[in-house]
C-alpha cells in the first residue's frame, strides 16, 4: 500500500434527515475524501407510516385517502394504480367519461409533478428564479383541481368506479388556457435555464446511469427514460384511455442528469398535448360508476400499475371477500431509484450530489409508506 | 472642518494629540454608521430586486407600503437572539472569526471616494491597500469554519478559501492594470486621470480588466455562480452555519459591506468615480456604484451555480491567463502611449 506522508482519513457526512435538498427527511451518509464522494449509504424509513397495514385494517373506499399521502406531489397516480387494483377485483366497468377524467387528473397532476421536479432541480442548483416560476405556473394547476374536487394537493380525486365529481363550469375554458399558457412558459424557462451553459456544465456528463444498470435495479419513469430505454406504463399496458390517445414517449440517451431533465420537460409538453386531447374529445355520461354501498370484492388478488411522473406506481391488493383487503402492497418508484442512488454518486462531489439526487425526483412520502 | 483644521484648532490650546484622536473617532463613527445604513438598505434593496425578478412583491408591510424598515427589523430580531456558542467548538476562536471578516470589510473603506472632496484618507498607496486587507478576511473565514467543529462549515471555510484566493490573483491583476494606466497607486490619482469622461471603462485594454474584475468580484463577494462557500443547497449555510444572533449578523453584514465595496471600487477605478452632469459628484458615485450592484444582484438572481472544481479551473485555465494577458496588453498600451 502507498505511504502517505500526510495523515489523512475520510469524512463521513451525515446529509440529512434535516438538510435543504434531500427533498423530504432523507439521511444520506457520504464517505467523503475531501469534496469526492466514495460511499453513499441512503437511510430511509423517517417517514414511515405503515400504509401497507392501515391498508388492511380500512375498508376499500377508506382507504383511498391514504394513498394521496404517498407520493403527495402526484396524488391521482397513486389513486389511480390502487382504484384499478380494486376494479379489477369487483370486475367494475367504468364510465367512458370518467375514464377521460382520470386521465385529466392524472395528467394535470403530472404537470404538477414535474414543475415541482422543475423548480426543485433549479433550486438545488441555485437557480431560485425559475424555482417561484415554475411553483407560480404549479400554482394554476392546483387552482383547477381546486374548483374541481376542493383540495389541491391530496385531492383523492378519483373514487372506485370513476373520479369524485364532475367538472365543474368554466373547467375546460380554463384547462385549455392553461394548455396554451404552458408550452411558452416552457419555452421562456428554456431561455433562462436549459440553455444557460452554467446549467449545461452543472448536469451534462454527470451522474451516469447506464441503461443495463437501471433496468437490474428496476428503475422506470423518466429515470429510465434518461438512459434511453422507451418504456412508458401508459405505452406498454395502457390504462384508462390511453391507447386511443397520441402521445409520444420522450426518451434520452445520454444517461445523465441532463437528460433525465429534459425527458421531464419533454413529458410536460406531452402532458399538455394529451390534456388537449382529452378535453376536447371528452364524452357525455356518468362521471362515475353505480357501486353497492359497501364493497366486498370476490376472494382473489388484482394488480394495478400507473405511470406516475416517478415511474411506474403499482398497488397490489388481495380481497378475502371482506370488506377490507387482506393485504396491500405498493410499488414506489421512487425506492427503486433510491437504491441505484449510491451508484451513480461515486466519484462525484457534493455539489453533484445535489444535482443527482435531485434528477431522480424521489418522494420520500412513497418510499417511507 | 478637515483633519488638519482639527489638528489646528487643539494645537492652539495645547492639546494636538487630542485633535488627531478626535478626528479619527469621528470618521470611524460616520464609515461605520454609514456601513451599516447602507447594507440596511442593501438587504431591502437585494430583496425587491429578486422579488421583481421573481414576480413576487418581496417586502411590503414592515415600514410602510415598500417595506422599508424590514431589515431593520430583521437586524433588531438578530440582536435579540440568544448569543449561542456549541459546546463542541473551540470558543475563542469561534468569538474572534467574526471580527475578523467584519473587521477589514471595513477597513477598506478607509479608500473609496465618494466625491472629490469626500473620502477618509488618499493613502498614497491606496490600491496595495485595498489588496493587503481585502485578502485577509479569509483568515477569519478559515478560523470560523474550523472552529464551529462541524462538517459542513468546514467544508464551507475549504471552499471560501480556495476560492478567495484564487479569485484575488485575477482581481489583483486587472487592479494593476488600472495602476499601471494611472500610473499609480493612490486613488486620488488614478480617478485625477480619468477625469473629462476618459474613463478606464472606455479604453480597449482596460475593458478586458474591467470584466475581469467584475468575475473575480463576483467570486470575492460570495456570489452566484460563485456562491460555493455558503450554497445553501449543499452545504446547508457554510462557514457561518453554527452562527447565530449577532455573531452571524456580523458575517452578513461583512458580505454586504464587501459587496457595496467591490462595486464601489469598481466605480473609481473603471467608471470615472463621482464624475458626471449635473448632479453633486458623491450622488454619481453612488448612483454608478448602485447600478453595479444592482447588475451583480441581477446576475445572482438568474444563473445556477458552478460546481467547486469547475470554479477553480475557470480562475486558473481562463482568468489568470486573461489577467496576464491584460496586465501585458496595458503595459504595451501604456509604453507606446495608446492607452
Amino acid at each position: 500500500m502507498q505511504k502517505h506522508s500526510v495523515f489523512t482519513e475520510h469524512v463521513t457526512l451525515n446529509m440529512g434527515p434535516q438538510h435543504p435538498s434531500t427533498h423530504g427527511v432523507l439521511r444520506l451518509e457520504l464517505d467523503l475524501e475531501g469534496e469526492v464522494v466514495l460511499e453513499c449509504r441512503p437511510v430511509i424509513g423517517y417517514l414511515h407510516r405503515g400504509v401497507e397495514k392501515i391498508g388492511e385494517a380500512r375498508t376499500y373506499p377508506q382507504f383511498l385517502p391514504y394513498t394521496d399521502r404517498l407520493d403527495y406531489l402526484s396524488s391521482a397516480s397513486n389513486n389511480g394504480a390502487y382504484v384499478q387494483a380494486v376494479e379489477k377485483l369487483l370486475g367494475l366497468e367504468v364510465p367512458e367519461r370518467a375514464k377521460y377524467l382520470r386521465v385529466i387528473a392524472l395528467e394535470l397532476n403530472r404537470i404538477a409533478s414535474h414543475l415541482i421536479f422543475l423548480a426543485t432541480f433549479a433550486n438545488d442548483l441555485a437557480a431560485t428564479t425559475l424555482f417561484l416560476y415554475a411553483v407560480r405556473e404549479r400554482e394554476t394547476v392546483m387552482d383547477l383541481f381546486e374548483s374541481w374536487v376542493g383540495a389541491r394537493l391530496t385531492q383523492s380525486t378519483m373514487r372506485i368506479g370513476g373520479v369524485m365529481a364532475d367538472l365543474p363550469e368554466g373547467f375546460i375554458a380554463k384547462a385549455n388556457a392553461f394548455c396554451r399558457l404552458l408550452p411558452q412558459r416552457l419555452n421562456e424557462y428554456d431561455r433562462l435555464f436549459t440553455r444557460n451553459r452554467i446549467f449545461e456544465v452543472r448536469t451534462r456528463g454527470v451522474g451516469i446511469l447506464p441503461p443495463e444498470i437501471a433496468l437490474d435495479y428496476a428503475c422506470s419513469g423518466p429515470t429510465v427514460r434518461g438512459s434511453g430505454v422507451s418504456y412508458d406504463v401508459r405505452r406498454a399496458a395502457p390504462y384508462e384511455v390511453y391507447d386511443r390517445l397520441d402521445f409520444d414517449v420522450v426518451t434520452f440517451s445520454s444517461c445523465d442528469c441532463l437528460a433525465r431533465y429534459l425527458v421531464r420537460v419533454g413529458e410536460l409538453r406531452q402532458s399538455v398535448r394529451i390534456l388537449e386531447q382529452c378535453l376536447e374529445q371528452l364524452p357525455e355520461g356518468d362521471y362515475c360508476a353505480k357501486t353497492p354501498r359497501v364493497l366486498k370484492p370476490p376472494a382473489g388478488e388484482a394488480y394495478g400499475r400507473v405511470e406516475s411522473p416517478r415511474g411506474e406506481f403499482g398497488c397490489y391488493v388481495v380481497s378475502d371477500g371482506g370488506t377490507n383487503p387482506l393485504r396491500v402492497r405498493l410499488r414506489a418508484p421512487s425506492f427503486f431509484h433510491m437504491a441505484v442512488l449510491p451508484q451513480m454518486l461515486k466519484g462525484w462531489k457534493i455539489g453533484d450530489v445535489v444535482a443527482i439526487l435531485g434528477s431522480i425526483d424521489i418522494v420520500l412520502g412513497e418510499i417511507d409508506r | 472642518m478637515s483633519q488638519a483644521g482639527f489638528h489646528e484648532f487643539f494645537l492652539a490650546h495645547g492639546w494636538p494629540w487630542f485633535g488627531d484622536a478626535l478626528w479619527m473617532l469621528l470618521t470611524a463613527i460616520a464609515v461605520i454608521v454609514f456601513v451599516l445604513v447602507t447594507v440596511l438598505f442593501l438587504v431591502w434593496l437585494e430583496r425587491k430586486v429578486s422579488a421583481d425578478l421573481q414576480s413576487r412583491v418581496g417586502p411590503n408591510r414592515t415600514g410602510g407600503r415598500f417595506g422599508l424598515a424590514q431589515t431593520a427589523a430583521d437586524a433588531l430580531k438578530l440582536l435579540m437572539k440568544e448569543d449561542l456558542i456549541p459546546e463542541c467548538a473551540d470558543k475563542w476562536v469561534f468569538i474572534l472569526a467574526p471580527f475578523l471578516v467584519f473587521v477589514p470589510a471595513l477597513m477598506v473603506y478607509l479608500v473609496v471616494p465618494f466625491s472629490n472632496t469626500l473620502f477618509v484618507k488618499d493613502l498614497n498607496l491606496g490600491v496595495l491597500f485595498v489588496i493587503a486587507v481585502s485578502a485577509l478576511p479569509v483568515i477569519g473565514l478559515l478560523m470560523a469554519g474550523w472552529s464551529s467543529n462541524n462538517k459542513y462549515s468546514v467544508l464551507g471555510a475549504m471552499r471560501a478559501a480556495a476560492q478567495a484566493l484564487s479569485y484575488e490573483i485575477p482581481l489583483v491583476l486587472a487592479m494593476v492594470c488600472v495602476v499601471v494606466a494611472a500610473g499609480s497607486l493612490r486613488v486620488g490619482d488614478i480617478v485625477g486621470s480619468q477625469l473629462h469622461y476618459h474613463w478606464f471603462i472606455t479604453r480597449p485594454p482596460l475593458i478586458l480588466a474591467f470584466v475581469i474584475y467584475f468575475i473575480a468580484a463576483l467570486a470575492e463577494v460570495n456570489r452566484v455562480p460563485f456562491d460555493l462557500p455558503e450554497a445553501e443547497s449543499e452545504l446547508v449555510a457554510g462557514y457561518f452555519v453554527e452562527y447565530s444572533g449577532m455573531r452571524f449578523a456580523f458575517f452578513f453584514l461583512a458580505e454586504f459591506a464587501h459587496l457595496f465595496f467591490v462595486a464601489a471600487f469598481a466605480t473609481a477605478l473603471f467608471l470615472g468615480a463621482w464624475e458626471g452632469p449635473g448632479l453633486w459628484p458623491w450622488v454619481w458615485f453612488l448612483l454608478k456604484t448602485y447600478a453595479v450592484i444592482i447588475v451583480i444582484m441581477w446576475i445572482r438572481w438568474t444563473v445556477p451555480r458552478l460546481r467547486i472544481d469547475q470554479v477553480m479551473s475557470f480562475a486558473w485555465k481562463l482568468l489568470v491567463p486573461a489577467s496576464l494577458l491584460a496586465v501585458m496588453l496595458t503595459g504595451l498600451a501604456a509604453v507606446y502611449g495608446k492607452l
